[in-house]
């Protein structure tokens, strides 16, 4: 049993979806959903836990060898990034109950959580698998399941964000399979390490060099960097609450593992970062990320499409510590992975309250929100601090190694950069803050209460997360730094 | 360099810039959907090319040891074929939701109608956010 748990982990959600779809009531569709979520995080666990005693896992699909067959591959960084999109996925399944039965008309529910459960085997998918098509077929299930997901949101607009995220994502994943074929053309193979052997082998060459640009450009569409984010605020300001708080969680950081995958693993830091010198592509994007969309989100009166533009500034930060191409950066990079998805999560899941009880998450919607919903806009406050980077929040600790994996290359403005960043987002948290605290509601409106318990738990389940990680982060840092020190290349 | 010999290849490089100059250029949502086709359909030649071997055979078990195409691509581009199909009819039931919502498929339409109902309160831009407070 034990042997079998790396497909395990992509079978099981696979295999809920359409006992899901075929559920008739949308509590039964969301216990199945429940019970999945739970137990891809338990299988995730253990993964993390035998990865770390024992090494690499190696799991041949039905038998068949690699290269030939389909190799499923955890080291510690997929084995990390599992944990990191099962334990959301554990946490959001609970909350989806309330706030999708409010958000979403009673026949759709099911199908939602037969969505959702796919959006979920898609992401696990891509993490767990050693073969690049693998990657492609996954990365399309979850696509395409998260703009079904994004089309149920009630505004109108929900469905012209799924649209534009449909089209920009279709023309992101062709673009990667076209690099796959090029590789796939010089190599004969499509097992990622096989791969890294026969490129390495072969050299630079035109082929692989403009495979090498299709794959930065096809994977840079799905993670959002900077000039190819267009689809990510109307996608993440209309989707239903939960589907934000998930997709904002987890998607962009599967596709930032893809692109540590394709470019440290498959193509080998040397012929990346030496010979292609990625850095000075990703380091001026990710530099120009930070700045303008976080000043972007200060003007934002839509407090979602505000985090939303953050989301983009956020993950300007995970590229900045990858093309930081050192252990620290990286390890920084890593980290943010982590970290993001639960300050992203706990704010966004926050954000999914006041919409249950106000109906709008304007920023003139939550006028005296502080003293009508305090447990709900003291988990905002305390994600908002995370997302700063105040000490003993993990917001801070990934911003430290950041600054010091820049301060290593001696390149101290952007150091600067990362600082002066942080203190825009003091301002757009605050803005929030001010309205919701220091100026009154209009009039006595009493059917806006505190938000109910069963969306409160998890997201104060998150909340703490932040505290925890930010206070002991022995944990994370270590994977983080073994897991930077095997991509490039050094023995763990 | 002999370019009649890569027609096919010449073939794809066409079919992807046509299907993404549509996809760019259209402002209608159904002829997006077609321009995705044909860029997605490009790439299927792209592979189905790169297995073809000149006077290769189909990939069967015969007796004694025929020069055969390699039949991994095509394969490989059968899934490629039910992920486009999947997309395009994701895509178009989306078009038939927002024709639903909008009573139109043009771009422009849509966002002025956006425009309309929003009443300006909804900025994606920092600068006109700049002019509302000023």
């Amino acid at each position: 049993m034990t042997a079998h748990l790396p497909v395990l982990q992509v079978i099981i959600p696979l295999l809920a979806a359409p006992l899901c779809a075929l559920a008739r009531r949308g509590r039964i569709a969301w216990g199945i959903a429940l019970a999945t979520s739970w137990t891809t995080f338990w299988i995730a666990i253990q993964l993390l836990a035998r990865v770390r005693s024992e090494g690499p896992i190696s799991y041949a699909l039905g038998g068949w060898a690699a290269p030939v067959g389909i190799e499923y591959r955890i080291d510690l960084l997929s084995a990390f990034v599992l944990v990191i999109v099962t334990g959301i996925g554990a946490v959001v399944t609970p909350y989806a109950l309330k706030s999708v039965e409010r958000e979403i008309e009673a026949a759709k529910i099911p199908l939602f959580y037969a969505a959702f459960v796919l959006c979920l085997t898609g992401l696990l998918g891509i993490t767990v698998t050693g073969d690049v098509f693998n990657v492609f077929v996954f990365l399309e299930i979850s696509s395409l399941s998260a703009y079904a997901l994004i089309g149920l949101g009630q505004d109108r607009r929900a469905l012209t964000a799924a649209f534009q995220y449909l089209i920009m994502g279709s023309i992101g994943a062709t673009f990667i399979v076209i690099g796959i074929g090029m590789m796939y053309v010089m190599t004969g193979s499509l097992n990622m390490a096989d791969l890294s052997v026969l490129l390495a082998e072969l050299g630079p060459n035109r082929t692989i060099v403009v495979a090498f640009g299709f794959l930065t450009v096809g994977i840079s569409l799905k993670l959002a960097l900077f000039p190819l984010h267009l689809w990510l605020p109307n996608a993440y300001t209309y989707a239903p609450s939960t589907v934000t708080a998930f997709i904002a969680a987890t998607a962009t950081k599967v596709a930032v593992y893809m692109l540590l995958r394709f470019f440290f693993t498959i193509f080998g830091v040397v012929f990346s970062f030496d010979v292609m010198q990625l850095d000075r592509v990703l380091l001026p994007l990710a530099l120009i990320a930070i700045v303008t969309m976080s000043l972007v989100a200060i003007f934002q009166t839509n407090v979602k499409r505000m985090l939303a533009y953050s989301s983009v500034a956020q993950i300007g930060y995970m590229i900045l510590g990858i093309s930081l191409a050192s252990v620290t950066g990286l390890t920084g990079g890593i980290l943010h992975l982590f970290n993001h998805a639960l300050i992203k999560g706990s704010l966004f899941m926050a954000m999914g309250c006041v919409m249950y009880r106000v109906g709008s998450v304007e920023i003139d919607a939550m006028r005296g929100l502080g003293k009508k919903m305090p447990w709900t806009m003291a988990a905002f406050v305390a994600g908002g601090l995370s997302l700063i980077g105040v000490p003993l929040t993990v917001g801070f600790i990934s911003k430290w190694y950041l600054i010091l994996g820049a301060l290593e290359r001696g390149w101290w403005p952007v150091a600067a950069l990362i600082l002066a960043a942080s203190l825009m987002a003091v301002v757009y948290i605050w803005r929030v803050v001010e309205v919701a605290y220091f100026q009154e509601g209009p009039g006595e409106d009493s059917s806006i209460v505190e938000a109910p318990l069963a969306l409160l738990i998890p997201t104060w389940v998150l909340v703490f997360a932040n505290f925890y990680f930010g206070i002991d982060a022995t944990f994370t840092t270590e994977v983080a730094g073994a897991a930077a020190r095997s991509l490039m290349g050094l023995v763990p | 360099m002999n370019v009649m010999g890569l027609m096919n290849y010449w073939a794809f490089i066409f079919l992807m810039m046509v299907g993404f100059y549509i996809l760019i250029s259209q402002g209608n949502l159904v002829k997006k959907i077609v321009g995705l086709n044909v860029f997605q359909t490009s790439v299927f030649i792209l592979y189905i090319s790169m297995g073809k071997i000149r006077g290769g055979t189909a990939p069967i078990l015969t007796e004694g040891d025929p020069i055969y195409s390699n039949p991994l691509p095509h394969v490989l581009i059968l899934t490629a074929i039910v992920v486009g199909v999947a997309t395009t009819a994701l895509g178009l039931s989306l078009v038939v939701r927002i024709h639903e919502a909008y009573g139109t498929v043009e771009e422009d339409d849509i966002h002025d109608l956006d425009l309309a109902v929003a009443g300006g309160e909804d900025q994606s831009f920092p600068v006109s956010g700049m002019d509302a407070r000023a």
